[in-house]
């Protein structure tokens, strides 16, 4: 038995004649951050939409927890365990911020449907405590009986991180959780998801910036092209000249 | 959007009842309060009420509704022949088939969303209509609609030996359905029905469907499966639609296949919007407001209108009632298709939006004032300093 | 044999006019990305144009006889219209071809009704959501509808095609079967080359024209054509005038065979939307194809002999194949992969 809680095998994507993503294979330990890097177009927001049933492979299997996920519904893998915070915000804009993340607490309490609707929200304590309690994680509890449709882009990703946090996934797939975002409000990023991750989450987060993923990530795995052209501790993909030539030519690390 | 607590939910109901229940005082200045008016009040209430639980909450805009109210109505009158001229079986089975119908329709029309899912139901509705009219003239007797004859069965009323000489009304348990019982029949009915759309806005399945309007796409990634709870809304509106159309029944024993038509799904459609689709209250304003003006205007002519207009000098009451001329009687419809272009293009969230900006606008002045003085400070400020400088 | 024959026939002309309809539709749906549920009150105008053309045309001039006087004992009243006081035999011509005669009017007027419609109402649509697009264009639908209703009342008004072509062929005959078996009125055919032609008319001026090109480009992909610089804004109102146009003119020629009332735009609308849906939303060789197909499976349904079996598919055949198409191939016929579906 290997302590992998996700295991993408051998998995083929392609758009007409596009090869989007060529034979990944990709194993994440329990419990630990791996984070996926590689230059825009390398394939690696596909690779989270296969995996959250967005997309179906060509071929190829991900096999999460002991579940294969390849050809469930979304939601059916939102049960499974498996939350992504999505790059381009995704929220329901027309709700207050507090009810937000109200909406993802229900959905892990009540499953894919319940048909609760004598019991008022305000007696849903327990729910509404839950939401608070992320809230005050992430930093949003002043505002949360305001609407989400006008916030700040950056507030709107800290929302999603806490929409998904309520949810207590088993897997965390984060897709550029800080792009867009000014450094302090990264700096508030990387502390909250460290914090999460002494909490034993298991976390694939894609990246670009990489002061956020040396300083988070156990594992980096460089896509390009694709293809997973190296895979190792920070230390080694630093040291790998493949990757500095592919990728981090001239960033600063 | 802020969640009301349960005590101010309290007082609404109360408030509610208290204002459908006093009804025929309130509305006696102006004219409204004859018991057919008010029937109709009460039922297309009901029937709004139940099309902005789908159309309000989920965003999916049905023109097939109208199909249900007709297959409530056919059923209570069926129910009437047959079994009982009791409402209670009628109101049940007219509710109950209505839901069916809902059920088999909305299972399929729900595969799809946006226009889609419009001119899906509009098809469906469409073919109950043209078959209503045509094969199953057995059932809805075609063009002259369905209505009660001297030689029906009434089997449950004949049990407990009640025999009917001549055409029998409609009752319950007695009390027969005419003027204000017939009202208050349907008053109470609908306060409950409003009661239950109540609970539906302030529950978590409420609020579920508010967010699937607000991105159907994130509740799936977010765990839940979208159509098993668009499919509840549609039943329960169905089902309210139902309702509507026995209780028409009820007041006036007759059915006809013109209350199935799409342009009678345009109206509960038009008096939603034009009280504020999603609101709890919204739709019934619109309906009060339609039902009140259709009433007034339809019953005026241009000789009534020269009546009305006596009051101004000859040829500013001769220019009036040739402006106003087209828009009343006849050209009643007129006047709401003109209506419905000037809510959707001036104000999409109906009138319920115009009082919360009217109610808004002494705060918006406050604000602006305070504004103009924090400027004004400001500048003088800066006059100041630059005289320092 | 001729059975079916005679319904692909029967079916054709009616199919001519979905498919004209349609065509506008979808033409405005995938350029514009409007729902307009309105397009049928713009068949229906066509039609009254031709209704008013041929009341004007028919103006009378009275002339009482005070020498003579009826059975009734009123004095006899001379009745002549004034074209055939002032221009003769050509006058007479011009009353009894008023319904082709009335696409001179058709033309400038729906041009003008549909560019005041676009610049006036429709354009602050664009980016208003379907639902808001259908609710307005409803509404406008119902303004027009009760304007007619007020104007020319709620009965159909019969209007005549120029005798030449008024009677019926035997193509029964004509083609060696049993006479009288195929029995065809002339104007139906005329009205089936009218069709034919516009339909022709449009697909080339979308084919040939740099105008069409961007147009058709559009329809693919309306972001890249406003990224190139091209100003969209007038090609729009362009494109709407001759949706209308073209619904116009269907609605004008077809008023020898339905006689025009109130609601016939509205009928026509529910119809046709379904022939959009059907083709494929946003496909102009959808919309046609399907037009035909639809007219001419109405017109199997209406036989004696499908009704025995299944009784009333006449009356919903259209809406059940609609129903099909949509849960089982949401794209419709011709529609392209991936556009419009959801």
């Amino acid at each position: 038995m290997s302590d992998y809680i996700l295991d993408i095998d051998k998995v083929d994507k392609t758009f007409g004649g596009l090869h989007a993503l060529a034979d990944i294979n990709l194993k994440v330990e329990k419990g630990t951050v791996h984070a996926i890097i590689g230059p825009n177009g390398a394939g690696k927001s596909t690779l989270l939409n296969v995996c959250i049933g967005k997309l179906a492979p060509n071929s190829g299997t991900v096999n999460f927890d002991g579940q294969i996920l390849t050809g469930m519904h979304p939601y059916q893998i939102n049960k499974a365990g498996v939350v992504r915070v999505f790059q381009t915000p995704e929220i329901f804009p027309d709700l207050t911020i507090l009810q937000n993340v109200m909406v993802p607490a229900f959905a892990k309490r009540d499953g894919t449907f319940t048909f609760n609707f004598w019991k008022s929200m305000s007696a849903e304590r327990k729910i509404r405590q839950e939401a608070e309690h992320v809230l005050e994680d992430v930093g949003l509890a002043e505002q949360m009986h305001n609407h989400s449709g006008s916030m700040s882009r950056g507030d709107k990703r800290r929302l999603e991180i806490a929409m998904a946090l309520v949810q207590h996934p088993k897997l965390l797939l984060l897709d550029e959780p800080t792009a867009g975002m000014s450094r302090h409000d990264t700096n508030r990023t990387i502390d909250l998801l460290k914090k999460i991750k002494e909490r034993g989450m298991t976390k694939v987060i894609i990246e670009h910036d990489m002061h956020v993923v040396f300083s988070l990530a156990d594992r980096i795995s460089v896509l390009a092209q694709g293809r997973i052209i190296a895979e190792g501790t920070p230390d080694e993909i630093r040291g790998n000249p493949k990757v500095q030539e592919a990728y981090l030519g001239g960033a600063e690390l | 959007m802020s969640m009301a607590t349960p005590k101010q939910d309290m007082v609404t109901m109360a408030l509610f009842t208290a204002a459908v229940l006093s009804a025929p005082l309130w509305l006696s200045p102006i004219g409204a309060n004859y018991p057919d008016l008010l029937q109709k009040f009460a039922i297309y209430g009901i029937f709004a009420i139940g099309f902005n639980i789908l159309f309000g909450l989920t965003g999916y805009l049905s023109f097939g509704h109208a199909a249900f109210l007709g297959v409530g109505s056919y059923t209570a009158v069926w129910s009437f022949k047959l079994l009982s001229m009791n409402v209670i079986p009628a109101v049940i089975f007219g509710t109950l088939l209505a839901g069916l119908f809902a059920l088999a329709i909305g299972y399929l029309s729900l595969r799809r969303s946006g226009i889609y899912f419009s001119i899906l139901t509009l098809a469906f509705a469409q073919m109950c209509y043209n078959l209503a009219y045509s094969v199953l003239t057995p059932i809805t007797n075609g063009e002259t609609g369905l209505q009660l004859d001297i030689g029906d069965p009434h089997v449950l009323d004949s049990l407990f030996g009640i025999e009917y000489t001549g055409l029998p009304s409609t009752s319950l348990f007695g009390l027969q359905m005419t003027g204000y019982s017939g009202f208050y029949f349907c008053a109470v009915i609908l306060i409950l029905a409003f009661f239950l759309s109540l609970r539906i806005f302030r529950s978590a399945f409420g609020m579920k469907l508010r967010a699937i309007k607000s991105n159907q796409t994130r509740m799936m990634y977010t765990g839940f499966n979208t159509r098993p709870y668009l499919l509840t809304a549609f039943v329960i509106s169905g089902m309210y639609a139902g309702l509507a159309g026995s209780l028409l029944a009820v007041t006036d024993p007759l059915a006809g296949a013109e209350r199935m038509q799409w342009t009678a799904s345009g109206e509960v459609v038009l008096m939603t919007i034009l009280g504020g689709a999603g609101t709890l209250i919204g739709p019934l304003l619109g309906v009060g407001l339609i039902k009140y003006f259709e009433n007034i205007f339809s019953a005026l002519n241009e000789q009534t209108l020269h009546e009305v207009f006596a009051f101004l000098p000859d040829w500013i009451e001769n220019l009036t009632v040739a402006i106003v001329n087209p828009f009343v009687g006849e050209g009643w419809h007129l006047m709401l298709g003109v209506l419905f272009m000037v809510i959707v293009i001036f104000l999409p969230g109906g009138v319920m939006e115009g009082i919360r900006r009217i109610a808004d606008l002494p705060r918006k002045f406050r604000r602006k004032a305070e504004k103009r003085r924090q400027e004004a400070e400001h500048a003088a400020a800066l006059r100041a300093a630059e005289e320092e400088g | 044999m001729d059975a079916i024959f005679l319904q692909i026939l029967n079916g054709l002309d009616k199919g001519g006019a979905y498919a004209l309809i349609a065509l506008g539709l979808t033409l405005v749906f995938g350029t514009l990305g409007v729902v307009n549920f309105a397009h049928g009150a713009l068949f229906m105008l066509g039609a009254f144009c031709a209704v008013s053309l041929n009341l004007l045309l028919n103006l009378e001039k009275v002339v009482v006889d005070p020498s003579q006087t009826t059975p009734w004992g009123t004095p006899l009243e001379i009745r002549t219209p004034y074209l055939q006081e002032w221009f003769g035999d050509f006058g007479t011509w011009m009353i009894d071809y008023s319904v082709p005669l009335s696409l001179l009017l058709v033309i400038p007027f729906m041009l003008m009704v549909g560019v005041a419609m676009e610049r006036g109402l429709i354009k602050h649509f664009y980016k208003r959501t379907h639902a808001d697009q259908i609710l307005v264009t409803f509404g406008l639908a119902i303004v027009v509808q009760e304007i007619i209703k007020a104007n020319f009342g709620a009965n159909p008004i019969p209007q005549a095609a120029p005798d030449i072509v008024a009677g019926s062929m035997d193509i029964g005959a004509a083609l060696g079967m049993d006479p009288n078996t195929i029995v065809y009125p002339y104007w139906r055919m005329v009205y089936l080359f009218f069709a034919a032609v516009v339909i022709g008319g449009v697909f080339a001026f979308l084919h040939m024209t740099t105008f069409g090109m961007v147009v058709r480009a559009g329809m693919h992909d309306r972001e890249t054509v406003g990224l190139m610089g091209i100003d969209i804004d007038r090609r729009f109102t362009i494109v709407f005038g001759l949706a209308a146009v073209v619904a116009g003119m269907a609605g004008a020629m077809y008023t020898p065979t339905l006689p025009p009332d109130y609601h016939m735009g509205m009928d026509f609308l529910v119809l046709s939307f379904v022939v959009v849906v059907v083709g494929g939303m946003g496909s102009l060789g959808g919309a046609v194809a399907a037009g035909f197909l639809l007219g001419i499976l109405q017109s199997f349904a209406s036989m004696t002999e499908i009704k025995s079996f299944l009784p009333g598919i006449d009356q919903i055949i259209i809406y059940l194949v609609a129903v099909v198409i949509l849960l089982v191939r949401p794209r419709g016929l011709l529609g392209q992969k991936g556009v419009m579906e959801d």
